[in-house]
Formats: C-alpha cells, sequence, structure tokens
C-alpha cells in the first residue's frame, strides 16, 4: 500500500480528505503510482504531469524521505520506506513567486 | 418573476450574484475553486443551469468545471487540449520562430443551440470545440492553419484567443479575435478562416494596415443584427456593418479609445458601452474616474456614465471580458475591476451601484436572465 500525500488544491479536486492510499503492482515507481492515482482520481490527470509528454509539471516537486525524488528517472524505484507504506510519496506544489 | 445571475471570474475563485428583477438586492456565493485563476464562465443559452467554467493554475495547470445545476455544484470535464497535428510554430517577441505550446482558457462559448457543445479560445491561440459538454475537446485545426499562423504574435497578456461569437442566424459563421493577431470568420462552420481586419490601423506593427497582427481587445455583436461588429482595439473603436469585411472608426468624442471591455445594449442594437482607459501604458481609467461611455448612435458620439462610480483617486483596469448586460426589459449592464468590485446598473448605464467591492482582480463577467 502506498501512500500519497496531495497539496491542497488537488486534494480539493480530488474531493479527498488526507492521505490517498494506492495499490500498486510491481516495483513502485514514480510512473507508476501515479498511473495508479490517475487511474483512481482521473481528474487530476494533466495536473500532476503534461498529457502528452508526461513531462512533471514545472512547479510540481516529488518528495520522500526527506528527500527530493523530482529529478529522479520515473521508472526508478521508490526508497522501500515508501513501498511498504511506513514513508508517504510527498506530491508538493513548489514555493514559487515569492 | 424574472432574475439575474451574474457569473463572475476573478484571479483567486469564482463568485456567483444573484438578484430578483429589481437588481437591487445581491446574493453572493463563493469563492467557487477558490484560489485557482478563473478566467471566464458561461451560461449555455438554452439550459441555464448548464455553465461551463475555465480553472487554472500556475501549479496544476488548466481544468474545465462544469454544472448542471445553476453553479451549486460542479464537477470537472475534460482538460485534453492537444493541437491538432504537429503544432507547428508562431512568431516569438524577438521575431523567431516559438512552438505553440497551450498555456490556459480564456473564454468558452457554449452553443446557441446545444447545451453540450462549447467552443474554447485558448493561449496559444486556437480554437477548440466540444460536443460531448466539454469531455473532449478538438481543434478546429483551420484556423491556426491560415496561412498567416506562423507570422501571428503574442500580445503583452500572451497571444490568446479571447473572443468567439457564434452568429445567431447562421450557424456555419463564427467570429473570433486573438491578441495579436486580429480579428477571423469563418463561413463553413470552422473549416476554413478568413482575416478580417481591414480597416484596421494599429501604428504598433510594421504595417499599420497589416492583414494580420492587430492586437483586437474584444468584439461584440447584438443578436438582432449579425452582420454588425463592434471591436474595442488596443487603440480605437471600431464598427462594421458587413460581417467584418471592412471596419470604420466610431472613437469620435471619447476622451481615450484604449480600451479593453465593449458591449451592446440588449434591447437596442445602436447603444454600446465601452470603459475608456488612458493609454497602453498606464491601464487605469483618464484622470482616476472611472467611467463607462455610451454611445446611442452606434459610434462617434458618446456620453460619460458617472453617476454611482468613483469619480476621484480611481485606478482600476476593466478587463475584456470583464462587462456584460442581461435582457431584462430595463437592461442592466455590468463590469467588473481589477481592483475586485462588481459594478451593476439596472437601468441601462444611467446609475451604478457596487455589488461587491473587495472581490480578488475581476477576470470576467457574465450574466444570464433566468425567468
Amino acid at each position: 500500500m502506498i501512500r500519497v500525500v496531495l497539496p491542497p488544491h488537488l486534494r480539493t479536486l480530488a474531493k479527498v480528505s488526507g492521505d490517498v492510499e494506492l495499490e500498486v503492482t510491481g516495483t513502485p515507481t514514480q510512473r507508476s503510482v501515479l498511473d495508479a492515482l490517475e487511474a483512481r482520481y482521473p481528474m487530476l490527470l494533466g495536473t500532476i504531469r503534461d498529457h502528452v509528454t508526461q513531462q512533471r509539471r514545472p512547479f510540481l516537486r516529488f518528495f520522500a524521505c526527506e528527500g527530493d525524488l523530482s529529478h529522479e528517472s520515473p521508472d526508478a524505484p521508490l526508497p522501500d520506506a515508501v513501498a511498504s507504506g511506513t514513508e508517504p510519496f510527498f506530491i508538493i506544489g513548489a514555493i514559487a513567486g515569492g | 418573476m424574472s432574475s439575474v445571475r451574474v457569473l463572475v471570474g476573478t484571479r483567486k475563485g469564482a463568485f456567483i450574484l444573484t438578484s430578483d428583477g429589481k437588481r437591487e438586492k445581491w446574493e453572493v456565493s463563493g469563492p467557487h475553486f477558490a484560489g485557482w485563476e478563473m478566467y471566464h464562465l458561461k451560461g449555455s443559452p438554452v439550459d441555464p443551469n448548464r455553465i461551463y467554467a475555465s480553472q487554472c493554475s500556475g501549479w496544476f495547470g488548466q481544468m474545465i468545471q462544469r454544472s448542471n445545476d445553476g453553479g451549486k455544484t460542479w464537477d470537472p470535464v475534460g482538460n485534453k487540449f492537444v493541437y491538432d497535428g504537429v503544432a507547428g510554430t508562431h512568431q516569438w517577441y524577438d521575431g523567431t520562430p516559438h512552438p505553440w505550446e497551450f498555456k490556459r482558457v480564456w473564454h468558452l462559448e457554449p452553443s446557441l443551440t446545444d447545451p453540450d457543445s462549447v467552443y474554447a479560445g485558448i493561449e496559444d491561440a486556437a480554437l477548440f470545440h466540444s460536443t460531448d459538454g466539454g469531455v473532449n475537446w478538438q481543434e478546429l485545426p483551420g484556423l491556426r492553419g491560415h496561412g498567416s499562423g506562423p507570422h501571428w504574435t503574442p500580445g503583452a497578456g500572451g497571444m490568446c484567443l479571447h473572443t468567439i461569437i457564434l452568429d445567431p442566424g447562421n450557424p456555419q459563421r463564427i467570429y473570433i479575435a486573438i491578441s495579436a493577431a486580429g480579428a477571423f470568420r469563418t463561413d463553413d462552420g470552422g473549416k476554413t478562416w478568413k482575416p478580417i481586419n481591414r480597416g484596421l490601423h494599429s501604428l504598433h506593427i510594421p504595417n499599420p494596415t497589416a492583414e494580420v497582427g492587430h492586437c483586437v481587445h474584444h468584439v461584440a455583436m447584438h443578436k438582432s443584427r449579425p452582420n454588425t461588429l463592434f471591436m474595442q482595439k488596443h487603440w480605437d473603436v471600431m464598427r462594421s456593418d458587413n460581417a467584418g469585411d471592412s471596419w470604420q472608426e466610431v472613437s469620435g468624442n471619447l476622451p481615450t479609445d484604449f480600451g479593453f471591455a465593449i458591449d451592446i445594449h440588449a434591447h437596442e442594437p445602436d447603444t454600446i458601452y465601452v470603459v475608456p482607459i488612458k493609454s497602453d501604458s498606464e491601464h487605469f481609467p483618464l484622470d482616476g474616474k472611472l467611467r463607462v461611455y455610451r454611445s446611442r448612435t452606434g459610434g462617434n458620439e458618446w456620453e460619460p456614465l458617472t453617476k454611482g462610480l468613483p469619480q476621484s483617486d480611481c485606478y482600476v483596469n476593466v478587463l475584456r471580458d470583464a462587462m456584460a448586460v442581461d435582457t431584462l426589459d430595463s437592461c442592466g449592464v455590468y463590469f467588473g475591476t481589477t481592483g475586485g468590485q462588481v459594478y451593476a446598473s439596472a437601468d441601462a448605464g444611467d446609475s451604478w451601484a457596487p455589488v461587491v467591492r473587495d472581490l480578488p482582480g475581476v477576470l470576467s463577467v457574465e450574466v444570464q436572465t433566468l425567468s
């Protein structure tokens, strides 16, 4: 079970409160977690990564285990603590614009 | 009894203002989509409970929201705006080719006959259409495919398609306007387009009378006279009586003919409203006086409307989609400001009163007249 923490605006959009829990088959990666997230909440399509290029939107960041995973490969395995559900996968709205 | 519902898009959410036909007491609901930029909300002419809204954010991109109950509840629908085929390039500020990139939806125009049909004007400029209530969107590529497309350039606010006018008498005819390419018309339902900028004169482009490149700010049409168009250009207020084939300036005695918004009285097709703004470098009213100007003669002769509007120390702007009229017997006129005020007049502009004073900056105002 993967725990995902969404920024407040995306929680509102997805009509959820608190963390989102997702089942991901195989070794979880950014891509497989986001695929599962978008499959459960299709209204989030296009809000985290571009519809066509699948690139992370510029002002979003992916954090986990006190590290910034934003520039990791989307197919790199996520840390064991995220895969086991001990630590959440954070989707963060970057502080931009002052 | 009739009532009105005013749909207000702001930089930090949407607000819905409602009143009975007297338009004296108002209820305010919102913010809807708090914290998001709400570029435009508009209701279907054939089903007023169906409302579309453009919601966007620098962080999370574009959403389209749809309500089926007059704005009480909303659901996100489709937000996938992908240019048809190879996107190609347009001209960037420095003259170099720049890839066409989707940024946001500026304007939503529901069909005059089908509540599930809606058009979207986007930045970078293109026209999209949905026939399933906003779930799926397809570009009408003939517009960008017009031979001039690679030469279109952004205005200061971006290269946005901000005006969509559907001809009530001819479903094949659509007018659109782009900053800073100009106005275009299709007579075949969007397959092919022609620029309709003859008569425009713009000193900010190398050839002031070029076929394209004009910074058209907004265009208005009265449904009873679809061949007559009124335009607020970057500078100049213009009029066409032949569906845009040619234009004449009707700025007349306006104190400044720069501005963004323009609209037409619901029952008097020669009564026009503009809000003159000092200049393109000073986006606020002349002399700190917020004045709507009305022409009852289709242009050239204008009168200031000041009763109830601030006449000193006012330095707000009124953006292109931030003025609208209702269709009650005594036509109501509404506009919103970048200072967060929404003003209403229940007597065709003779007098004004603020409905709200302290909203976030207003991006758009639309009105639904409900029976």
